[in-house]
């Protein structure tokens, strides 16, 4: 029996997951609108979020929340790396040969998962005390990993904002060659702004890791989520992205009472291609500005 | 235009007829089972190299799921034979055409989409679909449908049934590559390559892009799902995860640059040399679960250093070559 106060609990615990998605798809978001390039590889780098938070906390010990930051750190030289290996070459090229390449390093890299881990289930056990009202209690690993999304996020935009590095990123995805005239190492930028896109990858892979348990495989379905996500907050625009996710965790919450969970899925894909198709700008672009590409 | 004086002259209708002939022939010498299955697997590579190639090497548009149109033709295939009883010729037939109708109907919708929107879509819709079969109970849903030996017996019997489909789908990996060389010399070819080029411009010319591109979605749907109907047909079973499997759509894409998009023999190349590659890793102590490592590792050196593929590579020493090797 579905009650209002049911519908309405299902929605926020849609909306804390929602957010989490979003922060997932900002990665590939600021990867796309700094530099054009549609990182396939971001799946992998989820998992990697979610191998890390397991093996630090597993072998190591350490607290689940503190692996954050090293997790954050790890994904930024890891995408300094892999902007060496497969993207640099592609840039400037059309996105289909970036897509091609950084499709090429998954591979190789779920390849490398699976042989060493295969496709065990893995889990990472946290117990903090939720919220309840009523009947309803929302989990304490979800409200934790909502908040520090927000906290991540708000960060992100301070960043991006107001310090130099961030205002220098945003300058190179606006015009790179006029970036360059202003005397900004654009290579640097796009490295790092690559970096940073893998970063915020991994990170959404540890807290997922906190909310659900894990094989190497997936990746993939929130790779798949996290480009829904992106096209319907508008290729590029991170604050969209983060909005995109919210909105799907909300539909998701909407639909679960009531349709069984295999059919979102089929849900999700339409909206995909329809929204790729009717508003290639996102659905923020309906009333800002279009941006161009 | 195509007339058989001028294709019958062309070395390479030959080489295509010798191709078949020799994998018609080398496993009925001696009933060589093992060898049998080892070209069977090869020539569904092919055939979903070469039918990839059209659509990416020839338009230029990746299809990430191109492994779509292969589960929908096993399902219906399937479905056709273990529920409505209908005999294989005409199952696999039926399913072919009703998957290049859906391909159409897909069509519609994604082709307006440029390079990696549509590559993108691509995907989106092979996920949708699994997903949508997964659920789909008439289709067996989630486990899938099995066959029971009784259905192999208007073939035959099963031992007698694996040749003749072996030899069917020897002929479907033909077509493919007799579908892919008329297409390459004739006008609709021309016209998909200049949309290959510079689409816009193309358009411009009076090359009609939308028709174009629709048609050769559909077409290069068409031969991968009869052959998706025979393999799963074969395999007596049917599931999505196997169906919709986009490990194979990858490896279609990988094969087809690997040895040369846009050109006709070049996918088949690589998808032959692939397969060889892949059944000795799979059968390697060291290297079991390596394949997909292997197949990226290709992927992004041929991205990289020699986006045309062997056969490219081959051209550039012996540019004689391209008269004769297509």
């Amino acid at each position: 029996m579905t009650t209002m106060i049911g519908l309405f609990a299902s929605l926020v615990d849609g909306l804390l997951v929602g957010s989490v998605y979003g922060l997932a798809a900002m990665g590939i978001s600021l990867i796309w609108g700094v530099m054009d390039v549609i990182n396939l590889t971001h799946g992998a780098m989820i998992v990697a979020g979610m191998f890390s938070l397991y093996l630090l906390v597993d072998t190591l010990g350490v607290p689940v929340y503190l692996t954050l930051p090293p997790i954050f750190i790890g994904g930024l030289i890891v995408g300094i790396a892999l902007y060496w290996i497969a993207v640099h070459h592609m840039i400037g090229q059309p996105p289909l040969m970036s897509l091609l390449s950084t499709f090429a390093v998954n591979l190789v890299l779920i390849g490398l998962g699976t042989a060493k881990w295969g496709t065990v289930l893995f889990n990472v056990p946290v117990s903090l005390p939720g919220a309840s009202i009523g009947r309803y209690t929302f989990p304490g690993t979800h409200i934790a990993a909502a908040l520090l999304t927000a906290a991540i996020a708000f960060l992100l935009y301070l960043f991006l904002f107001h310090t130099r590095p961030g205002k220098a990123v945003r300058a190179v995805s606006g015009n790179r060659e006029a970036a360059e005239l202003v005397g900004i190492p654009t290579t640097r930028m796009l490295a790092f702004a690559f970096g940073l896109g893998v970063a915020l990858a991994c990170v959404s892979g540890m807290l997922i890791g906190t909310l659900f348990p894990f094989t190497v495989l997936s990746g993939d379905a929130y790779q798949l989520k996290s480009f829904v996500v992106t096209v319907l907050g508008g290729l590029g625009n991170p604050a969209g992205a983060l909005i995109g996710g919210i909105a799907i965790g909300l539909f998701e919450g909407l639909t679960a009472p009531f349709i069984p969970v295999n059919w979102t899925l089929v849900f999700e894909f339409v909206l995909f291609v329809v929204v790729l198709i009717a508003f290639p700008g996102g659905l923020l672009s309906l009333r800002l500005p279009r941006r161009a590409g | 235009m195509l007339d058989a004086g001028t294709i019958l002259r062309r070395p390479f209708f030959w080489i295509v007829a010798a191709i078949i002939a020799a994998f018609a022939i080398t496993p009925s010498i001696g009933q060589n089972v093992e060898l049998r299955e080892d070209l069977l697997l090869a020539a569904v590579y092919i055939t979903l190299a070469s039918n990839l190639n059209l659509i990416l090497g020839y338009a230029g548009y990746v299809n990430f799921g191109s492994i779509v149109f292969f589960g929908l033709g096993g399902y219906f295939t399937v479905y056709f034979v273990s529920v409505l009883r209908w005999n294989l010729v005409a199952a696999s037939l039926v399913g072919g055409i009703a998957v290049s109708v859906l391909a159409f109907v897909f069509g519609l919708g994604i082709l307006r989409l440029r390079g990696a929107y549509f590559a993108l879509a691509t995907i989106g819709v092979n996920e949708a679909v699994q997903a949508f079969v997964t659920n789909f109970g008439p289709w067996g849903g989630g486990t899938g449908i099995y066959l029971s030996t009784e259905l192999f017996m208007p073939l035959g019997g099963p031992a007698k049934a694996l040749w003749i489909i072996y030899y069917a789908l020897v002929g479907i990996m033909g077509l493919s590559l007799y579908l892919s060389f008329f297409i390459k010399i004739s006008k609709f070819g021309l016209g998909l390559l200049a949309i290959s080029g510079n689409e816009d411009a193309a358009a411009i010319l009076g090359v009609p892009t939308p028709r174009y591109k629709a048609m050769v979605y559909c077409i290069s749907a068409f031969l991968p799902a009869i052959a998706g109907g025979l393999y799963f047909f074969k395999s007596a079973f049917i599931q999505p995860s196997d169906a919709f499997d986009l490990n194979l759509s990858t490896e279609a894409i990988v094969t087809a640059m690997l040895g040369g998009q846009g050109t006709v023999i070049g996918p088949a190349l690589g998808a032959y040399l692939y397969e060889e590659l892949r059944g000795w890793l799979l059968t390697s102590d060291t290297f079991a679960n390596f394949q997909l490592v292997i197949s990226g590792a290709l992927l992004l050196v041929i991205v990289l250093f020699a986006p045309g593929g062997l056969m490219g590579w081959l051209y550039r020493q012996w540019p004689t070559l391209k008269k004769v090797l297509e």
